[in-house]
């Protein structure tokens, strides 16, 4: 089987954001950008199944501007086989994307598609979920435990008061949470070899989707900054203070 | 025109993120219509109508609709969505499971997770974290948009009287998602999303048998214990007491942090607190700047001092 991992390009997670001035947005010239760390995980897991020899092929998909090609790069440097880029300078919104997305899983036939679960950037939380009702695939969100046998993947998912067991049929769409496994690193000599793995590259009106966006962003700010550090001294002073001046316990 | 609001139930009761968001919706404007989809939830749809500000419950009862999957749960929704202008769930991982399905089923686009309204077609929602504020509008004919609850105050449980109405519950129990069990974490304390106090442990708890101090602690305070994402990782608690931009958004009276450092992505998770305590043995961590009481100790000597401190009477 063949496995469509989606990877996207964000600001890295270690790096602290700026509001720009004119608030039309955040600051992302001369920021490090990287991929999204889920979706790092999404291609570990890719990797992994296809090392258990469930899978033959693992195609990383980006959509963006040119240099999210970087991203597919990236992936291709951990052990995905080859990279499509559908490049756009649009702002792209969830729906969009899974729209694109939709129309290369009809072509590439993928037995999983595996995602993140959230973009750090716009931390939506929606792409996984549209993609697989736009299919009609099976989806299970939050991924942290992953088995696959007989057609079929049994599934654990973090979910707000423990865990959920599903098992879902294949093909289906799999957006995976922070446990699932720990990412590798590129080593050298495989991203010498990425350079020379084929990225396709196309535009959302190739693929006829349109990606214009539905909401418009009217300002962009930044929160309310907290007035913290400050210090005391002993435990008592602390209990004190919580009892005597914030009055919370 | 009015609002569909999807309840959190486990078929016995509401769970208060509910509330949280019906306050959302109210904040529109419009009748709040509230939907009750599950399996033998008749109880739930009763206390739905209870709520203040709820102008009518709707209520699916199917087998299929037992468990929440998004599969079968989504179309339901959907097909109710075409009456209102606004369709509202809770942020939780039940809500942003199935509401971008009903985006798609209605082909417009989702707002998630939003802090304020601004106005009926206007919204405010996090994003990085967080760390910036997106005022959104949305041309969309019917508005798909799911509700951080913590910015909004709950809607009283009590004092409302609505008519419940029982509707279509579909008849797409599909057959590629079986559920095959909930793995529930037996915690007793109270919840951390409602919770007036809680105590979060990290790494430098070093065990998980160390957080038998936090709970010590917590017993006193009646609060509730979370812990960071290296505490999850590291196995000393299980993945639901998980503070952050990927665990729980939680806004308590207090918030003490022990042994955490304050990374950007827990800040994500608590900043909100009204006040926000730490115990830390590194007077450099991220979280003193955010920690309205901050104590540099080693947690180890700290936390049964504290222990006995609060038992000085108050
Ligand atoms: C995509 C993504 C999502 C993430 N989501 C989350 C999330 O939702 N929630 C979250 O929490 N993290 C999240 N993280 C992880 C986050 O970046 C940090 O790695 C994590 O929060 C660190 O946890 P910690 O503070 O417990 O550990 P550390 O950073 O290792 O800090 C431990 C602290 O304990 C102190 N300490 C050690 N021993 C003692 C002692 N004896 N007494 C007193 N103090 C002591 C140390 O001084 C240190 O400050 C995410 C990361 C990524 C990449
Ligand atoms: N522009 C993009 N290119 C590739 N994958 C994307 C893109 N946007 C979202 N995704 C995928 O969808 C997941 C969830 O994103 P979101 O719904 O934006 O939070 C990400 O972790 C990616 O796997």
């Amino acid at each position: 089987m063949k496995i469509l991992v989606p990877v996207k390009r964000v600001v890295d997670y270690n790096v602290k954001i700026r509001v720009k001035a004119d608030g039309t947005g955040v600051e992302t010239q001369n920021v490090k950008m990287s991929m999204n760390p889920f979706d790092e995980i999404a291609v570990e897991q890719a990797i992994r199944l296809k090392e258990a020899g469930l899978a033959e092929e693992i195609i990383a998909v980006s959509l963006g501007v040119t240099q999210s090609q970087e991203t597919i790069r990236t992936a291709l440097a951990m052990g995905a086989d080859r990279g499509i880029l559908v490049e756009t300078d649009e702002a792209l919104e969830p729906l969009g994307v899974a729209k694109c997305l939709q129309k290369i899983a009809e072509k590439e036939g993928p037995g999983l598609i595996l995602m993140g679960k959230q973009a750090i950037d716009d931390d939506a939380n929606q792409t996984p979920q549209m993609l697989s009702a736009l299919l009609g695939w099976a989806q299970a969100t939050y991924v942290s435990k992953l088995e696959i046998a007989d057609g079929k993947a049994k599934v654990k998912r973090e979910i707000d008061g423990g865990l959920e067991n599903l098992e879902i049929a294949l093909p289906a769409v799999l957006s995976v949470d922070l446990r699932l496994n720990e990412p590798r690193y590129a080593s050298l000599p495989n991203i010498m070899k990425a350079k020379k793995k084929p990225i396709d590259t196309m535009s959302p009106a190739d693929l006829g989707v349109d990606v214009s966006p539905r909401l418009v962003t009217l300002k962009v700010t930044e929160p309310p900054k907290r007035a913290g550090g400050v210090k005391v001294e002993s435990v008592a002073e602390l209990v004190d203070k919580l009892r005597n001046e914030a009055k919370v316990i | 025109m009015s609002i569909l609001v999807i309840a959190e139930h486990d078929n016995a009761e509401l769970k208060p993120a509910t509330l949280n968001t019906v306050t959302a919706a109210a904040q529109i404007g419009g009748d709040v219509h509230l939907l009750v989809a599950g399996h033998n939830c008749a109880a739930v749809a009763e206390a739905a109508a209870k709520v203040a500000g709820v102008a009518k419950v709707l209520h699916a009862d199917a087998p299929a609709l037992e468990h929440g999957v998004a599969e079968n749960l989504a179309p339901v929704v959907a097909r109710l969505a075409a009456d209102y202008g606004h369709v509202l769930a809770p942020a939780t991982t039940f809500g942003k499971n199935f509401m971008p399905r009903v985006a798609v089923a209605l082909d417009v686009a989702q707002i998630s997770e939003i802090s304020a309204v601004e106005s009926a077609d206007t919204f405010i929602r996090p994003i990085y974290a967080g760390n910036a504020l997106a005022t959104v509008q949305s041309k969309d004919a019917i508005k798909v948009i799911t509700v951080r609850g913590t910015t909004f105050e709950p809607a009283a449980a009590e004092g409302g009287s609505a008519a419940v109405e029982t509707v279509d519950a579909g008849s797409e129990a599909n057959d590629k998602v079986t559920f095959a069990g909930l793995e529930e974490s037996s915690n007793e304390r109270p919840e951390l999303t409602t919770a007036r106090i809680i105590i979060s442990g990290g790494r430098g708890m070093q065990s998980g048998d160390n957080f038998a101090m936090l709970e010590e602690i917590a017993d006193k305070l009646n609060a509730a214990v979370g812990a960071s994402r290296a505490a999850v990782d590291a196995g000393y608690v299980p993945n639901d007491y998980q503070v952050g931009q990927t665990g729980k958004i939680v806004a308590p009276d207090l918030y003490i942090a022990v042994g955490i450092s304050g990374a950007i992505q827990h800040l994500a998770g608590m900043k909100d607190s009204k006040v926000i305590a730490c115990i830390n043995k590194d007077e450099e961590a991220p979280i003193f700047q955010v920690a309205d009481f901050g104590l540099v100790a080693d947690l180890f000597q700290a936390l049964p001092e504290l222990s006995k401190e609060l038992d000085k009477g108050a």
